[in-house]
């Protein structure tokens, strides 16, 4: 997994789940905040107008219409920048004292408020909002008492701004922590992996490192290792379960190979009984031999042998393959065909590498019918090199291609082609020690078999 | 033909012990690496057999004090350890050849064989192989058998003048896999038989007398007709 691909995380996915989460909660937090500001804020300037209104109201009570406009004109000139609108108008509503031109164009709504917008000479003619309420006083006058709503707006805006920037530097801040967090669990994470994969490569020596603070990721740390500990402990028991067979079972059959052997030595050359007893060496060389494959696969299998790993020259390798098994073509009317791209050395196991390839072109000269050809191949496949055995043989059905590597297993229609169904296996366990993979593929028609090596 | 062998396990030792002593060899034996390794130092052997793991005295280090004494007496290493690494082991110790357990005893004595052959060996070097009429020139490394050139690919050649300078004994298959293709690994087919049998072709075909002969469930063996 590639540590930089975030997206692909599953931490990285939890983390952006808690941002939306966590920007929903700030949201509706600003949103409380700025709707019971706002509301609070109306209901000042509601207030305040109401106390004015309260306080011209006594004035018109004591001293009538005139103390009315004379108050009015007062606090204008003692406040000329208040946030205060008034308008003392005439029946016709033309102005006769305050600070507005004219009667505002506007109904009241049902509440008695009138919400409008006014020109103030005192601030260059701009437009602002206001709120009043009006009333009709004796004699057809009007009367309209209120407040600019400016700094209701601005204050308005103002929190709107903030609640913007917090949302946004919210959301930066805790993507850029989820970010950096995810990395530091996947750093972990991958540790894990890399172990884990040098592990499945055959290195089952290798730990998952710890840090000793005890936290989560030691604890499982800890908990693999002890798991690794108990898997080697039981593959060391397999081995010996292994190398207890061979030694159980091959002595004693060698014992009775060497006895054949005696046999044969004290019969005489014309003796009618050699040929069973030939027959019975070769019988017990058979199993011997299958015996030996499969104690070999299973060392290869234990891992280990990487210390055995040398530079080995391939292309002699493969060549001295093709010149093994060239005259084996022949002789059964085969045409082998070899192809060396390039000089090519690698760190490996040459006598495992021999066997796997020997292996490989063995089967396809075994399974090509007469006549067929078969192709050695050597070549760089970019960062790889590929080894191909080609074959015109009848193929394996692409069903079978996974099963073909099983001990044992072996194709119906091969059946009684000689051979341990070994083979493959071996190849496959000596691909899995290299950390190289083996390719089965239709060479229509028959096998393209290809070892690819890093 | 002295022959000591220094294997604790009593079968295969019993077993040595009866079946050289069948083939003429002189044989003495110790059962233990203390024993083993007083006879190796004290005495003089054609050939030695040496089990690599043995109570008291490690195999490998007999055969390294036999060879500190300066004796390039042959010595063959029995192991029932397989692995590459250890017949490596084995080999830079000073042992001449290696073979695991459980062995067929054919092949134990194609190769105790050839290794007295080596020992035997005349100090100047040859230039010349000889069996009946065929002739393999060294320096040249061409072949002939009576007046008739033999043309051989560089393999043939190293496998003919393999068979050639262990002329009258038994080789077996993997012998000629270890020493004329020098890979150790098991062919799965009867490849080594083909290369043989097309060996043969070109020095046996056109000739009365056949020298390269095949022992059925031992090896191949080129020898000088009766």
């Amino acid at each position: 997994m590639n540590p930089n691909n975030l997206l692909a995380t599953s931490t990285f996915r939890l983390l952006l789940a808690y941002v939306a989460l966590f920007a929903g909660s700030v949201l509706l937090l600003l949103g409380f905040i700025y709707w019971s500001t706002v509301a609070y804020m109306s209901n000042q300037t509601d207030a305040i107008i109401e106390a004015e209104i309260t306080g011209l109201a006594e004035q018109y009570r004591e001293r009538g219409l005139n103390g009315l406009a004379e108050t009015i004109s007062d606090r204008l000139e003692r406040d000329p920048d208040s946030s205060s609108v008034y308008l003392f108008a005439a029946p016709d509503r033309r102005p006769l004292a305050g600070n507005l031109s004219f009667w505002p164009q506007v109904s009241p709504s049902a509440d008695g408020w009138l919400d409008f917008e006014f020109r103030d000479p005192r601030a260059g003619g701009r437009l602002f909002q206001a709120r009043a309420r009006s009333f009709v006083l004796q004699g057809g006058m009007h009367l309209l008492v209120g407040r600019d709503t400016r700094e209701l707006k601005s204050t308005q805006q103002l929190i709107t701004r903030a609640l913007l920037w917090g949302l946004a530097i919210t959301l930066a801040l805790s993507l850029a922590g989820g970010a950096l967090m995810s990395r530091a669990m996947l750093r972990r994470i991958e540790s894990i992996n890399e172990t884990s994969r040098n592990i499945m490569a055959g290195d089952l020596s290798q730990r998952v490192p710890t840090r000793g603070t005890g936290d989560e990721f030691d604890q499982l740390a800890g908990n693999l290792n002890s798991m690794l500990d108990e898997i080697e402990r039981l593959m060391d028991g397999i081995r010996h379960v292994s190398d207890n067979i061979a030694h159980d079972l091959r002595t004693p059959l060698t014992r009775l190979r060497n006895r054949l052997e005696r046999l044969l030595n004290e019969l005489g050359d014309e003796d009618p009984r050699r040929e069973q007893v030939e027959q019975g060496i070769a019988d017990a060389d058979g199993l011997l031999s299958t015996f030996a494959a499969l104690l070999r696969i299973a060392r290869i299998e234990a891992g280990g042998h990487r210390s055995d790993f040398g530079s080995v020259d391939l292309t002699a390798l493969v060549r001295d393959a093709a010149e093994l098994y060239e005259v084996l073509a022949e002789a059964r009317q085969l045409r082998l065909e070899t192809r060396i791209d390039a000089e090519i050395s690698l760190q490996g196991d040459r006598d495992l590498l021999f066997q796997a390839l020997i292996n490989l072109l063995d089967n396809a000269i075994k399974y090509t019918p007469a006549g067929g050809s078969v192709a050695l191949e050597l070549h760089r496949r970019g960062e790889a090199v590929d080894i191909v055995v080609g074959d015109s043989g009848p193929g394996i059905p692409a069903a079978q291609r996974d099963q073909v590597g099983q001990r044992f297993y072996r194709l119906e229609d091969s059946r009684s082609t000689p051979g341990s169904g070994l083979g493959l296996s071996l190849v496959k366990a000596v691909v899995k020690l290299h950390r190289a993979s083996l390719l089965l593929e239709d060479n229509s028609p028959g096998l393209k078999a290809t070892l690819r090596l890093r | 033909m002295r022959v000591l062998v220094i294997e604790d396990d009593p079968d295969v030792a019993a077993y040595l012990v009866k079946g050289l002593n069948e083939q003429g060899f002189n044989v003495d034996s110790a059962m233990n690496g203390k024993d083993g390794m007083f006879l190796a130092n004290s005495e003089d052997y054609d050939v030695m057999i040496v089990d690599r793991m043995l109570p008291e005295i490690d195999g490998l280090a007999i055969v390294r004090s036999v060879r500190a004494q300066g004796k390039d007496t042959p010595m063959l290493i029995l192991s029932a350890l397989g692995e590459v690494d250890d017949r490596v082991d084995g080999l830079r110790a000073g042992g001449d050849d290696y073979l695991t357990k459980p062995f067929a005893f054919s092949e134990l004595l194609a190769r105790l064989q050839a290794l007295l052959r080596r020992g035997r060996q005349s100090p100047a070097p040859q230039t010349t192989l000889r069996v009946a009429d065929l002739e393999l020139d060294l320096l040249a490394r061409t072949a002939r058998r009576g007046a008739k050139t033999i043309d051989l690919q560089p393999r043939e050649y190293r496998l003919l003048e393999y068979l050639m300078s262990n002329a009258g004994r038994v080789v077996t298959r993997t012998m000629l896999l270890e020493k004329v293709w020098d890979y150790y690994f098991d062919p799965q087919t009867n490849v080594i038989d083909v290369h043989i049998s097309r060996l043969r072709g070109k020095i046996d075909k056109d000739f009365d007398k056949p020298l390269l002969h095949t022992v059925r469930g031992a090896g191949y063996i080129l020898r000088e007709p009766e």
